[in-house]
């Protein structure tokens, strides 16, 4: 009001007047994770990598081996997918351990820490990557591949005369995919929620060397119980968390990959114990996670 | 509502007290200096104020606990951390579209045309760029934003001279506007003497001297004595004395300057001298050459 001559159009003034934009949880959430995306890009070139190698192995198995023509199995197929998701989580392990710790080695943390970003975004937007991101990803690579393997021996059956109907016969593409989604979004989505709650709090938290620190503990427990009390309680709790809620009998994680998905029904997932309470702990390591990178400054 | 405001700040590792007791007033529109030497708990107090450390006693920054309110105090306030953290992956345009994507009170087009002055390419890595750049690129970044504090902690550190006088000179006219407040740390203190309007000393946790510029500049004189007068000025109870290729340089504090102009050439110190005496009387170890 004093100085009403300094509102002259075209001053600086008149640019700062602007009021400032309106950003969304869900947009600081999207921008996050694209953040992720962008400084790890093995998040998709991994799993990439894998489904292309995978089919530079099919085309050669295709071609000198007949024996794959005649014999179009399943197994293939799921090889594929269980090898495209087996990159994603060895890729989600080292890059869970890496997302708190890598920060703050690189004394970046301070500078993410000067916008307006929480923690809890940030920690969030890092779990995202191996709980939504990668599964996601993963199963879409995972169908492309199977798809160009589905037309690879279609053409190979159709060269040497066999019909199509063959492969028809077998559990049809759709259905595959459906399962293959369903195993994505419940065992790397749901049931490994703990692991990577566990990683990325190990990571928030480690002076230096996370990998040894998230590895070391559950083998010292694992040899302590051994040695006091000669079970391996541990151990059990650690393969059942890794082989996922299925029957013991089923836990080769080799070939049948359909029988294993396929042994629990949503209704019995959901009402597995071991979910909700890994779930809870996984939920109790992220918001340690969250507050320690509160506290967190650069090493 | 001043912009910093904080009393009895203390912040302690282990045994170690970093920040012993501040009391601190910053009113909006300063642009203040903090100057201190390495461990006197500079950088200690500036990551309170920006709610990167936890801290005890009683602190308000725009009016919000920093410590609790992180978040939100980033709307309206910003910092550059004493070396360069940009993460050095990053792209410039990463940077843009990231700052546009988080900061409600990011200006794209202002930050690009800070950038347009440099020769700083948008796909460059920040791994490519020289320190010089990288430090013009966090400028850049930064003075787009619609900020009301901005914190520099040694910003131009390890920059030349040409990087560090052009640094203060976008800061001077392109960003101050008397509504934004400026705090900031260096070592290089003769470089900002003429930008601030506050200077402060800490020492070994505690605040050791406060004063406006327009208050340093009517107080403090410096004489070089001929040395034939030397017995008179010391009888003026100078704050502090050195000497320069044989000559004796006399620091007072509230003498009137007719007074001093009898005794030899008088002039405004520079803040550096004056940092010297304040820190030289207060521990009683010579710093400087002091004596």
């Amino acid at each position: 009001m004093s100085t009403p001559s300094n509102a002259v159009p075209g001053s600086p003034l008149e640019s700062q007047a602007t009021a400032p934009a309106v950003i969304t949880a869900g947009r600081r959430m999207y921008w996050s994770v694209r953040r992720e995306l962008w400084e790890n890009r093995s998040i998709y070139i991994a799993p990439l990598a894998a489904g292309g190698v995978f089919l530079l192995a099919f085309l050669i198995a295709l071609a000198i081996s007949p024996r794959h023509r005649h014999e179009p199995l399943d197994i293939p197929y799921e090889f594929a997918a269980a090898l495209i998701m087996g990159t994603a989580f060895i890729v989600g392990i080292f890059y869970s351990l890496d997302a708190l710790y890598g920060e703050r080695r690189d004394r970046s943390i301070l500078f993410w820490k000067s916008l307006p970003v929480s923690d809890l975004t940030t920690v969030l937007s890092k779990l995202a990557i191996p709980l939504v991101i990668l599964p996601f990803l993963s199963f879409a690579i995972a169908v492309v591949t199977q798809f160009v393997m589905l037309l690879l021996s279609s053409a190979f059956l159709l060269g040497s005369g066999l019909g199509v109907g063959t492969l028809g016969s077998r559990m049809s593409f759709f259905h595959m995919s459906l399962m293959l989604l369903y195993h994505i979004l419940t065992v790397h989505g749901l049931w490994y929620a703990p692991i990577y709650g566990w990683l990325l709090l190990i990571s928030a938290w480690a002076p230096r060397a996370p990998f040894i620190w998230a590895f070391l503990p559950p083998f010292v427990i694992w040899g302590v119980e051994k040695i006091a009390f000669r079970t391996s309680h541990f151990l059990g709790m650690l393969q059942y968390r890794l082989t996922g809620p299925v029957p013991s009998t089923t836990t080769a994680r080799s070939g049948n990959l359909m029988e294993m998905m396929s042994a629990l029904t949503p209704g019995q997932f959901f009402s597995t114990p071991g979910l909700w309470v890994g779930l809870a702990v996984a939920a109790i390591f992220l918001a340690t996670a969250v507050r320690l990178r509160r506290y967190r400054e650069p090493i | 509502m001043p912009c910093i405001e904080a009393r009895g700040l203390r912040k302690a590792f282990g045994t170690t007290v970093a920040v012993d007791g501040i009391d601190l007033r910053v009113e909006e529109g300063r642009i203040l200096g903090l100057i201190g030497p390495n461990g006197a708990g500079k950088t200690t107090a500036l990551n309170a104020i920006l709610g990167l450390t936890s801290y005890q006693g009683q602190l308000r920054v725009l009016g919000r606990d920093p410590w609790t309110e992180r978040e939100k105090l980033m709307r309206d306030a910003c910092f550059i951390a004493d070396v360069a953290v940009l993460p050095r992956w990053m792209r410039v345009w990463q940077a843009l579209d990231y700052f546009a994507g988080v900061h409600p009170r990011f200006d794209r087009a202002k930050a690009e045309g800070f950038l347009a002055k440099t020769t700083i390419g948008r796909s460059s890595k920040v791994r490519e760029l020289s320190k010089g750049m990288v430090a013009q690129l966090h400028l850049a970044l930064v003075m787009a934003i619609d900020a009301k504090l901005l914190v520099l902690d040694e910003p131009t550190l390890g920059l030349d001279i040409l990087y560090r006088k052009q640094f203060y000179d976008s800061l001077l006219n392109d960003y101050f506007d008397r509504s934004r407040t400026i705090v900031v740390t260096t070592h290089q203190v003769e470089e900002i003497q003429d930008v601030l309007t506050d200077v402060m000393f800490i020492n070994r946790g505690r605040i050791v001297f406060d004063c406006s510029m327009e208050e340093f500049e009517s107080r403090y004189l410096e004489v070089m004595v001929n040395p034939e007068q030397i017995a008179a000025a010391r009888a003026l109870k100078p704050i502090h004395e050195r000497q320069v290729f044989g000559r004796s340089i006399l620091l007072f504090d509230r003498v009137e300057r007719q007074q001093l102009a009898a005794l030899g050439d008088v002039r405004t110190p520079s803040i550096a001298d004056l940092f010297v005496a304040v820190l030289s009387n207060q521990s009683g170890v010579a710093q400087g050459g002091a004596r």
